[in-house]
């Protein structure tokens, strides 16, 4: 197993006026690729402000973030989105699907920022290639409205899935969903990451972070426990 | 990020709201339109007013009196002065060499023309000489005009225009009738050729031509005597003689006396004096020449102000262009602020816009949108707002100019340039009031816009 994500010492400070507010007080972590993580803490641990880190949609104070050997901790705008178009895929809490727009044009929206030459038609191909894989392909033609909760998260992870990128970030994905639908886009996540896909789960409940293999928890900046993968037995 | 993806991922924001997005076009529709509409307009005119210089006679020039100087310096207005008599128009014919034809012009207004039971005051009467229709390109449809020899002799003939034949003489043919001008009973020997409304929107056809010794000797002579005064003034004045016999046809004077012997000045005067240059690039030479040689003759001395003054068709067409230039570009001035208001009118949706899809936006960013394909997905939509309302505009505009052309009747001619202008105009202002917006939406941090609710 390679390392997918190293982060060394990381600390993020905000500078609020003369106030400074340390949120991440130095954190150290290994991710390697194909681990199925969850990341846990209460509100205002710090939790959401390493997983933007992590998802390269904020820079570190200090400290190290390699993903797949990169230092992208310190690398430019144009830099870490481009990251995130082919790296990372991300799940939202409330799916962020773009109304009136049907499910295959919102999964293949993220192509539209890759530097790839594929004609419309491969887009859409793929598309609903990502749509098969979640299950919902013949939803296609669907406006969100159209759809229901679990319906409408896994349009998102397919829109996540279109760049097949090793990193899945899932931010409370089932926050907004019934216990049932919940436990189906749960298995969904074990499903992929048996394919091959680190999976990052951002949650406060336990029974979804029971689904991951591994979980972290974070405590005011820290991280408390889980820091050694259980794979390496450490 | 493809040009083509992002155009239609803007035409597929702009028809997820179509109500609003006609909204917002419609100040640029409007812009567009009036620019249009005031451009097709302004080029009709102008055309029209090319083609009625072109009928008048492209290199016809005319002299008129000057304004006539009260003793106390107050000027009298265009025309009063006499200054021009019938010794000017020979000496113009024979003295200048880019003169072609020639032809005094002594006008009758106020006058009645009466045959049968019909009373009718036409809008012209003219006395002028043969030439008159050669310099004015003007011809005759039925008959024949009169002579020089007629004209030397004072003859009692006249020719007639179309709207004479039709209000007067009810559309039967006019020739051999008798017509009477003011209190002399002519012949009518010819029909004019219709001609049309002239460049003021003046009937051109509403007009009575005679040779210019009858009348001002003949008819508006009365004005200002007894009618054996005028007939003593032509046969018996020192001086005058029959062409005929070898007499000049006018009594000959000086123009010093002219200020001294009202009376008999205004017996000869001339309204007009009309002549076509050889040729359309000679209309520059000939109006210099004419200018010369009237100094001459009236002894003007250098610092003297023209007691005359030349009118060329051309010049006359660049006065009425002017003009017509000046209302046009006010109403475009006019037009383009209210572009200028529809295009603030698009930079607020588009802000608002933005404040709506803030999510949006973070959603793109977080899957891989650089701040400068959102600031181009952002103008893009803004310049496709514009671009459209333009369009419409255009249809717009041109619709309406083909209804006053219609209705108002008024000339229109399409303009491709005002096409192409607008075209520009309509993306400049969605390149212009939508950068703003689209630099807001490119500087949004996504985490933020993400959790924006």
């Amino acid at each position: 197993m390679s390392k997918l994500i190293e982060l060394e010492n990381i600390t993020k400070t905000y500078f609020l006026g003369e106030i400074d507010v340390p949120v991440l007080k130095g954190i150290s972590l290994n991710i390697e690729h194909g681990e199925y993580v969850a990341l846990m803490g209460a509100s205002g641990s710090g939790k959401s402000t390493l997983m933007n880190i992590l998802g390269c949609l904020d820079r570190p104070t200090s400290g190290r973030y390699l993903l797949e050997g990169e230092e992208v901790g310190s690398a430019s705008g144009d830099r870490r989105a481009l990251i995130r178009n082919r790296k990372i895929g991300f799940v939202f809490q409330n799916f962020n699907l773009l109304a009136r727009t049907s499910a295959l044009e919102n999964v293949i929206m993220p192509l539209n920022y890759t530097n790839s030459a594929l004609s419309g038609a491969e887009c859409r191909k793929r598309g609903m290639e990502a749509l098969e894989q979640v299950g919902i392909a013949d939803r296609a033609g669907h406006h969100p409205s159209q759809l229901s909760g679990g319906q409408q998260q896994r349009v998102a992870i397919a829109r996540a899935l279109i760049n097949r990128p090793p990193l899945l970030f899932a931010d409370e994905p089932t926050g907004n969903l019934d216990s049932h639908t919940s436990v189906e886009v749960m298995e969904m996540f074990s499903k992929l990451n048996s394919e091959g896909i680190t999976v990052i789960l951002v949650t406060h409940s336990e029974e979804i972070a029971n689904f991951a293999k591994r979980v972290i928890h974070v405590s005011d900046g820290r991280i408390v426990s889980g820091v050694y993968s259980s794979r390496t037995g450490a | 990020m493809k040009t083509i993806s992002t155009l239609r991922m803007s035409l597929i924001s702009l028809k997820r709201n179509p109500t609003r997005t006609m909204l917002t076009m419609l100040g640029i529709i409007i812009g567009i339109a009036a620019v249009i509409t005031m451009m097709e307009i302004g080029n009709g005119s102008k055309t029209s007013i090319k083609n009625s210089i072109e009928k008048m006679g492209a290199n016809s020039i005319m002299v008129m009196p000057g304004a006539m100087r009260a003793p106390g310096g107050a000027r009298a207005g265009s025309g009063t002065a006499v200054s021009l008599v019938p010794a000017d128009a020979d000496a113009i014919g024979s003295e200048c060499p880019s003169v072609g034809a020639y032809s005094p012009v002594v006008r009758g207004s106020g006058i009645h023309v009466v045959f049968g039971n019909v009373d009718w005051e036409p809008g012209n009467i003219y006395g002028v000489s043969p030439a008159y229709l050669d310099i004015r390109a003007w011809q005759i449809e039925e008959g024949r005009c009169f002579t020089n020899a007629e004209v030397d002799t004072n003859a009692r003939v006249c020719v007639v225009g179309s709207t004479i034949v039709k209000e007067v003489f009810g559309g039967m043919s006019p020739l051999n009738s008798e017509l009477r001008i003011g209190e002399v009973t002519f012949e009518v020997i010819g029909v004019l050729k219709s001609k049309g409304a002239n460049m003021m929107g003046m009937d051109e056809d509403d007009c009575v031509l005679t040779p210019w010794t009858t009348l001002r000797m003949r008819v508006t002579g009365l004005k200002y005597g007894s009618a054996s005064n005028t007939s003593s003034s032509v046969s018996s004045s020192p001086g005058a003689k029959f062409a005929v016999s070898g007499l000049a046809l006018y009594p000959e004077q000086d123009p010093r006396i002219t200020q001294d012997h009202l009376f008999y000045a205004k017996q000869t005067q001339l309204n007009q004096i009309i002549f076509s240059a050889v040729s359309v690039d000679k209309v520059a030479d000939a109006t210099r020449e004419v200018s010369q040689l009237l100094r001459k003759r009236h002894r003007l001395k250098v610092d003297d102000e023209d007691d005359f003054r030349v009118f060329n068709a051309s010049d006359f067409m660049n006065m009425l262009n002017q003009t017509s230039t000046l209302m046009t570009n006010l109403l475009l001035g006019v037009a383009l602020l209210s572009l200028l208001v529809g295009g603030v009118g698009i930079m607020n949706i588009m802000l608002v816009s933005v404040t709506e899809r803030t999510r949006e936006i973070g959603l793109r960013m977080a899957v891989g949108a650089r701040s400068r394909d959102i600031l181009k997905q952002f103008l893009i939509e803004s310049v496709v707002l514009c671009l459209s309302g333009g369009i419409i505009g255009i249809v717009l505009g041109h619709t309406m100019s083909l209804l006053i052309e219609k209705f108002a009747r008024w000339p229109i001619e399409s303009s491709p340039g005002a096409v192409v202008a607008a075209v520009a105009v309509s993306v400049t202002v969605g390149v212009l009031f939508g950068f703003y917006p689209a630099w807001k939406a490119s500087k949004l941090d996504p985490i933020e816009a993400l959790r924006y609710e």
